[in-house]
């Protein structure tokens, strides 16, 4: 690890570890095609016509790149920080997923793969790689845990809409781990034609450095946008995102690592509180390392190695562990993790719809909820970039519930 | 020489196939899952893997799925597990023990503390599921140094130029994974397993047994007659899942190993 000494953005090394993080704990059925993954994707990555590509789609199909906005009225109404919002929401199906996905889906078509598979949680990883399925007219199966399937309903019609077949998990507690062991399971079985599409920074490399590549398009815009509006060279003081497995947060971060004087801060799902109850899926806060799903990370786990299941409000974020390289970043400190419960993200998701007029999903709820903590600490010429990383469309059911107006749809939790 | 080698030198004497049989530990909770694993030599049982219950088992389909999850139900651990082969031990030091399952119990409870532990339980042989040769520094080898052997799973997937890879730093044996997926799914074809049992035995002198997919005598005839022996797990796992007694897993047992050993 002696070459990541001298910068935070060169990893990980050969063998996918960011310092002791990350690596393959895959079975051995699956080594070898993570093995050709990790060959195609070498080869994309220094490929002009793979980015091509890319940059074509994001464009024209995604709508990229997405406004980097400044947010007047939550700025005035925090008094302290400039808070700028990254409208990742304004991508084609309302999240960042579909950096990822596109990414994936054209490596997916070069391996000569007909058959896609992909685990969700909120279901927006799901929506896109059933729409950019639909797209390349892939076959396309969702594993989505069962009480997700219920509490994130629309989202689950969406991708009926667009030709994916969703399998609801039953295992487990029936969120997002499930899902992914479930997805595990049928990549293990159909290897041959098969590709799986991660939809966040975690699992067997490379799978964490591939997905954070395809995301800091996120933070690669913020650099060159920032300035067009704050003038030449002038750099975020904070950045600010939300994190399940870490995918859209890595994509802001990233781009960053190395400059210092940036300020990084991940927002768990605090749930009910971090306590000894664990009703929370604060990997970094209140958990410790551990190998699952392929890498190794900060997990929620019992004293004897074995899983807990999350707690939040957002489905998206309701996962036990947490990318590898956040766990990295977070050991060196280059960046700082806090956690929200599910009340605060609650509050912040109306503050962002009274203020600025969007309505934002459960889960960027959470990094403005922190930014409501924060800005007013910071003078007013502090730049501060939060990921607006998707809409609320899908939570509407879920806040709907909680705010004592029941819809009659989707299920939700009690939060009290 | 390890109690594994010394069983494969046995068998090899008698001109026997090697049955191996797979059940979890403290399924359906301790006193019956110890009374199923002491009747398994008894039944047959040259070899005896024994499942430690993880959350989240990967490779597993649903019926070990279930058997995990009785297990941890019933408050089995990773340390009641090692105890429950001290406890076989104490009456039989001959049969192999392999554990099986995956990693994170072993490495939550620290790599070096749980090899001496295994070793002092009489474990003989280690099959974590999620640790390819890419890992070997993480348990392979320091459980080689400790004493244990470190059974690789080979697998379709596994062609010739990796096959070198994989049984490198593996001992005892060479578990061959007759099937692309989970545990207790598609049924083996004899015809898809023979020409991959020649190719692993082309690139090694150790035994290779092959699991996955055997649930019936005739496939375990079928299976162990075309390689060193055969693994049955989620057939035996199901009866057990059934409330069968002892007893009666027992007789299911002997019937899979006499079709074996006919081979
Ligand atoms: C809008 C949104 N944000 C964030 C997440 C969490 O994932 P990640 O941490 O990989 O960005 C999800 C996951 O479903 C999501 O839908």
């Amino acid at each position: 690890m002696n070459d990541l000494f001298n910068s935070f953005m060169s990893g990980p090394n050969e063998q996918g570890r960011f310092g002791d993080f990350g690596g393959r704990f895959v079975s051995e059925t699956l080594m070898p095609l993570i093995l050709a993954l990790e060959a195609e994707y070498e080869k994309a990555k220094t490929d002009d016509t793979f980015w091509a590509e890319m940059d074509d789609l994001w464009k024209h199909y995604v709508g990229r790149p997405s406004p980097l906005y400044f947010a007047s009225r939550m700025t005035e109404e925090l008094g302290g920080a400039k808070i700028y919002l990254k409208r990742d929401e304004l991508n084609h199906t309302g999240a960042h997923k579909i950096n990822n996905v596109l990414g994936q889906i054209i490596l997916a078509r070069r391996m000569g793969k007909t058959r896609i598979i992909a685990e969700t949680g909120a279901g927006q990883h799901g929506v896109a790689t059933a729409t950019v399925c639909a797209k390349f007219g892939l076959k396309c199966v969702v594993y989505m845990g069962a009480h997700d399937v219920e509490r994130q309903q629309p989202n689950v019609f969406r991708m009926r809409l667009l030709g994916a077949e969703v399998v609801p998990v039953t295992s487990g507690r029936g969120t997002l781990k499930d899902a992914m062991n479930d997805a595990m399971r049928d990549w293990v079985t159909n290897v041959r034609d098969t590709f799986y599409c991660i939809g966040t920074a975690a699992g067997p490399h490379p799978y964490p450095a591939m997905v954070r590549d395809f995301q800091s398009i996120i933070g690669k815009e913020v650099r060159w946008q920032l300035p067009e509006q704050e003038g030449e060279g002038r750099l975020p003081d904070t950045l600010v995102a939300a994190i399940g497995g870490g995918s859209n947060a890595i994509g802001l971060f990233h781009p960053f690592l190395d400059d210092p004087s940036v300020n990084i801060i991940g927002v768990e799902a605090g749930g009910k509180g971090v306590n000894a109850k664990m009703e929370h899926c604060a990997s970094l806060t209140g958990g410790r390392p551990g190998v699952l799903h392929g890498n190794r990370t900060y997990l929620l786990q019992d004293d004897d190695g074995q899983i807990l299941e999350g707690f939040s409000i957002s489905a998206g974020l309701d996962y036990p562990g947490i990318g590898p390289e956040h766990a990295w970043l977070h050991d060196t400190g280059r960046a700082k993790y806090v956690s929200i419960t599910d009340k605060e993200a609650l509050e912040a998701f109306q503050f962002s719809c009274r203020t600025e007029g969007i309505i934002p999903a459960l889960e960027p709820s959470h990094a403005l909820a922190h930014v409501m903590k924060l800005a007013p600490t910071l003078p007013s010429d502090h730049i501060l970039v939060m990921n607006m990383c998707g809409r609320g469309d899908k939570d509407i059911y879920t806040v709907a519930k909680h705010l004592g107006q029941d819809m009659g749809e989707s299920e939700g939790r009690s939060i009290d | 020489m390890s109690r594994i080698d010394a069983k494969f030198a046995a068998l090899k004497a008698e001109g026997k196939k090697a049955f191996v049989a797979y059940v979890m530990a403290g399924d359906p909770d301790e006193i019956r899952s110890l009374g199923i694993v002491k009747a398994l030599p008894a039944a047959g049982v040259d070899i005896i893997e024994l499942g430690l219950p993880f959350t989240d088992p990967m490779a597993d389909g649903q019926t070990i799925q279930l058997a995990g999850q009785r297990a941890l139900e019933a408050g089995m651990t990773l340390q009641g597990t090692l105890d429950l082969a001290a406890k076989f031990r104490e009456e039989d030091d001959t049969t192999p023990i392999v554990l099986m399952g995956y990693y994170n119990p072993i490495y939550s409870r620290g790599v070096d503390r749980f090899l001496a532990d295994a070793k002092a339980a009489g474990i003989d042989g280690l099959i974590v599921v999620d640790l390819p040769p890419e890992e070997d520094d993480e348990l392979c080898i320091p459980a080689q140094a400790a004493g244990l052997n470190f059974i690789r799973l080979a697998t379709p997937t596994t062609d010739d130029a990796r096959l070198p890879k994989v049984l490198t730093n593996t001992s005892g044996f060479v578990y061959y994974v007759s099937i692309t997926g989970i545990t207790g799914a598609a049924e083996a074809s004899g015809a898809d397993v023979a020409p991959e049992v020649a190719r692993i035995k082309a690139h090694t002198d150790l035994p290779v047994i092959v699991g996955f997919g055997v649930k019936t005598p005739q496939k375990a005839e079928e299976i162990a007659g075309i390689a060193d022996g055969t693994v049955v797990g989620s057939a035996i796992v199901s009866e057990i899942a059934k409330g069968k007694s002892v007893a009666e897993v027992a007789a299911f047992v002997k019937a899979l190993a006499d079709g074996a050993h006919r081979a």
